[in-house]
């Protein structure tokens, strides 16, 4: 039985056939603002995190011009700093975040064959949070006290020391989180019980289990993350000690409350992004996933040691020898379950057909340049070469390594691999491939020097450095002006793919494996409301 | 306006999500403002809030509706169940963190403050507070907040233990009185749950004032201050809250809402009622009696 032999009740079929004439969108702009459909919803988290990615990517390029020479240049570090805190802000919680929540809401449905998400009001409610709590975020910026300016990590005693903005970041913070508990639980909820009969966890593709286990890691840390910096404001306004040794707190406890919810944060950050790759390369090898079930485990393992890994961020702020091992020996086990996945992607390639299309493309740049930044973590797993290391400019290259060829390629991955499915019209492979490989040039231009400069002693987070750094850092500013504009091309090839182009067939690619591929492209309104009937043969992954 | 889409409700043209997100902006951006003492933030905190419970009324008077009319079925049912017991998961990770804070300045950095330790850890004794002896309660080595007394297990916070038992119970015995159909009797134990829920914020509310009055402890008393007001004041916010939602169920039960098989509101507000019991029990044990 081939996979896209789906069929459905008849009865049911008949059953709906009289409420179709309101099944289209409703007209006009309140269509968006009060929409339940779970497409309309995947879109707007999707075009918001487009426009969010642009404004993030600006700051980014202040910041490379700032650093493009020695000495202050351009702006001033006041302004440097507020830049290196909302680039990272906006980034995590208006880029990456929105845009995985963005796919999951146009895919999970889809991929499962639900009909809607469990709670539509409530997924309403989850985007219509960001534009608002963003423009308090980014508000910041023009008051007199200037942005946040003490690093996205937001470390006391520093950060209580802000102006005015303060109170405003914590508080757009809340917000945000308000509206990732409630996309989660609603993620948690359509998976759960949404799935139509047949449908078992292990035939779930892994899109879809990755972003299940993801859900789990946002409403376990989201809250804590909420605590710590309620715990920041009633330090700042209302007189507790909760991080002033004089009151016998202690100031490292931020950090430990902090980064219990910000290791798995990491993870949130990712884990979608081997659900994606680990949908592509199947399609573009022609060959069903190596390995599905050890991925699935290999998923659960990091989300479950990304809860016991925190300190490894702060191996250098005075902790029992005991912590430092702890902590170190746990990091390092981090890679046997990411290994899992590196290798079952290699194996799923292993003797396939395979063709490079751009999506294929982005996805083997994401196994290949995110493991650059996963070898460079475990280097940063060492307790004494962390000593090191620390807020040097290597754990930046490290980071932007598994963020930005890792999470970002991920999501450019998954827009070209799915865009004829949600508009029914092929994207430009020519313009596509170009993107890639400008792309991929100019973002190793952008980090890898970062390594260098990092190896030998420049600091992160400041606006000027010494002399000997001066022409690794020219090429990385380079490297990011490069990579800045080609992301032009990828909107104007999204708007060209919008706009027309080749049709779409249903099944959009030769190896596509999925119950998303059954339908038609683009994608009706409604899809799947009947269930489908999967049979234990069905391909649904 | 809605159709039902085989079997599982879809809503089309929701409008409450947007009055939500305006509510709530106007409340942080207000909210923000007055602490810096900006210009109207009072005035837009107090308007957010009532946008807010505007909303709620709204939002849940709506689902309340479609519920009594039988718009959902047992599917939409159980995502209700999933979302409500996520969402307390959420809340217990919410006090997790001030716990995690309380344990952590105990049992790790007040120690350390106090000169025990190795490490590097002890250092701050070292380099500012040498000669410190570090003893729960503490408001550290520079008496914040000036001396004050710690607050006592026995006589208040054991009543209110034994109050929010009870209430337990009655909570119960409500459940066990709307599961064979008995309207009557699950309003009043409805009553008496509600009654003591309000009694106990009411006596942790006499707590403070003795607090702030008799022993001189205060928010501002170093980290026991610190913690112990946050953790008790968060704890007393969800009792009002569990509370506010038990009342409105039992509002809704006088109008003849709710049946032996269709009552998952007034779940909801139990689990959530039991939520509140637990984080107490172990506030009892964390704060009060240890």
């Amino acid at each position: 039985m081939s996979y896209n032999d789906v069929t459905h009740h008849a009865a049911d079929d008949q059953d709906h056939d009289h409420d179709h004439a309101e099944h289209g969108p409703a007209p006009g702009l309140m269509r968006w603002v009060t929409t339940t459909n779970h497409k309309d919803i995947g879109t707007l988290y999707l075009w918001f995190s487009l426009i969010m990615f642009f404004i993030g990517g600006a700051m980014a390029l202040v910041i490379r011009a700032e650093l493009f020479q020695p000495g202050i240049q351009i702006v001033d570090p006041m302004f440097f700093n507020s830049m290196t805190t909302m680039h990272a802000i906006v980034m995590i919680f208006g880029v990456v975040m929105p845009a995985f929540v963005g796919l999951a809401n146009w895919m999970i449905p889809m991929m499962i064959g639900a009909p809607d998400m469990a709670l539509p009001r409530l997924n309403n409610w989850s985007f219509w949070i960001m534009p608002f709590a963003f423009t308090i975020m980014l508000a910041t910026l023009f008051m007199d006290s200037g942005g946040p300016a003490g690093g996205w990590t937001l470390y006391p005693p520093l950060v209580l020391q802000m102006g005015d903005s303060f109170a405003f970041v914590i508080f757009a913070i809340h917000f945000l989180g308000i509206s990732s508990v409630m996309g989660s639980i609603n993620i948690v909820a359509t998976i759960f019980n949404m799935r139509p009969p047949g449908m078992t966890f292990m035939k779930m593709p892994m899109f879809v289990w990755t972003w299940l286990i993801t859900a789990y890691l946002l409403i376990a840390t989201i809250p804590v993350f909420a605590g710590a910096v309620t715990m920041l404001l009633t330090d700042r306004f209302f007189g507790t000690s909760f991080f002033s040794a004089a009151g016998g707190g202690d100031p490292v406890m931020f950090q430990h409350i902090f980064w219990f919810f910000g290791h798995p944060e990491v993870y949130i950050l990712i884990l979608p992004a081997f659900g994606i790759v680990s949908s592509i390369i199947p399609t573009f090898a022609r060959k069903p996933l190596f390995g599905y079930d050890s991925m699935v485990y290999a998923t659960a393992s990091i989300a479950f040691l990304s809860f016991i890994v925190w300190a490894h961020h702060m191996f250098t702020t005075g902790m029992p020898l005991a912590g430092e091992l702890f902590f170190m020996f746990s990091t390092m086990m981090i890679s046997v379950p990411t290994g899992v996945k590196v290798f079952n992607w290699v194996a799923t390639m292993w003797r396939g057909s395979m063709t490079f299309e751009t999506p294929m493309l982005f996805a083997i740049g994401f196994v290949i340049m995110f493991t650059v930044g996963g070898l460079s973590g475990l280097m940063l797993a060492i307790t004494p070469a962390d000593i090191q290391y620390h807020d040097t400019y290597f754990v930046v290259a490290h980071f932007h390594y598994v963020l930005v060829p890792g999470a970002i390629y991920s999501l450019m991955a998954a827009t070209y691999y799915w865009m004829p499915k949600w508009t029914g019209n092929m994207y430009d492979e020519k313009l596509g491939k170009m993107h890639f490989w400008i792309s991929t040039i100019f973002v190793n231009v952008l980090f890898f020097p970062m390594h260098f400069v990092g190896l030998a002693g420049m600091p992160r987070r400041i606006p000027d450095y010494s002399l000997q750094f001066a022409d690794w850092n020219m090429i990385a500013t380079i490297g990011a002006f490069g990579f800045g504009f080609s992301q032009l091309m990828f909107v104007y090839i999204i708007f060209k793919c919008v706009r027309g182009g080749d049709k779409a067939t249903s099944e959009v690619w030769e190896g596509a494996r999925g119950l998303e591929w059954t339908v038609a492209s683009p994608a009706p309104y409604h899809t799947f409301e009947t269930a489908p009937v999967i049979e234990p043969a069905t391909v649904t992954r | 306006m809605s159709s039902a889409t085989s079997g599982y409700y879809v809503p089309h043209a929701a409008r409450w999500p947007i009055v939500g997100s305006i509510g709530l902006f106007i409340f942080f951006y207000g909210f923000a403002t007055w602490l810096n003492q900006g210009p109207f933030g009072k005035e837009m905190f107090f308007i957010g809030v009532a946008i807010v419970v505007f909303m709620m009324f709204g939002w849940f008077g709506l689902v309340a509706k479609e519920s009594e009319s039988g718009t959902y079925s047992s599917q939409v049912d159980t995502s209700f169940r999933l979302c409500m017991m996520w969402f307390i998961f959420s809340e217990v990770m919410f006090f997790a963190a001030f716990f995690g804070a309380l344990y952590y300045a105990r049992i790790f950095s007040g120690p350390w403050l106090g000169g025990v330790g190795g490490g590097g850890a002890e250092m701050t004794n070292a380099v500012l507070y040498q000669g410190h002896d570090y003893v729960w309660p503490s408001n550290g080595p520079e008496d914040i907040g000036g001396k004050f007394q710690q607050m006592g297990w026995f006589g208040l916070p054991l009543i209110n233990t034994l109050l929010l038992l009870t209430s337990g119970l009655t909570c119960t015995f409500a459940h066990h009185a709307i599961r064979v159909g008995k309207r009557t009797p699950f309003i009043l134990w409805l009553f008496a749950t509600v009654a003591l829920g309000f009694l106990f914020v009411g006596l942790q509310a006499y707590e403070y004032y003795h607090a702030y009055n008799d022993l001189n402890l205060k928010l501002t008393s170093g980290i026991y201050g610190s913690t112990f007001f946050l953790l008790t004041g968060f704890h007393g916010f969800h009792v009002t809250m569990g509370a506010i939602i038990l009342l409105v169920v039992m509002l809704r039960a006088t109008r003849k809402h709710f049946s032996a098989d269709n009552h998952f509101a007034f779940e909801a507000a139990a689990w959530y009622w039991h939520f509140v019991d637990v984080v107490w029990l172990g506030l009892f044990i964390f704060v009060y009696l240890l």
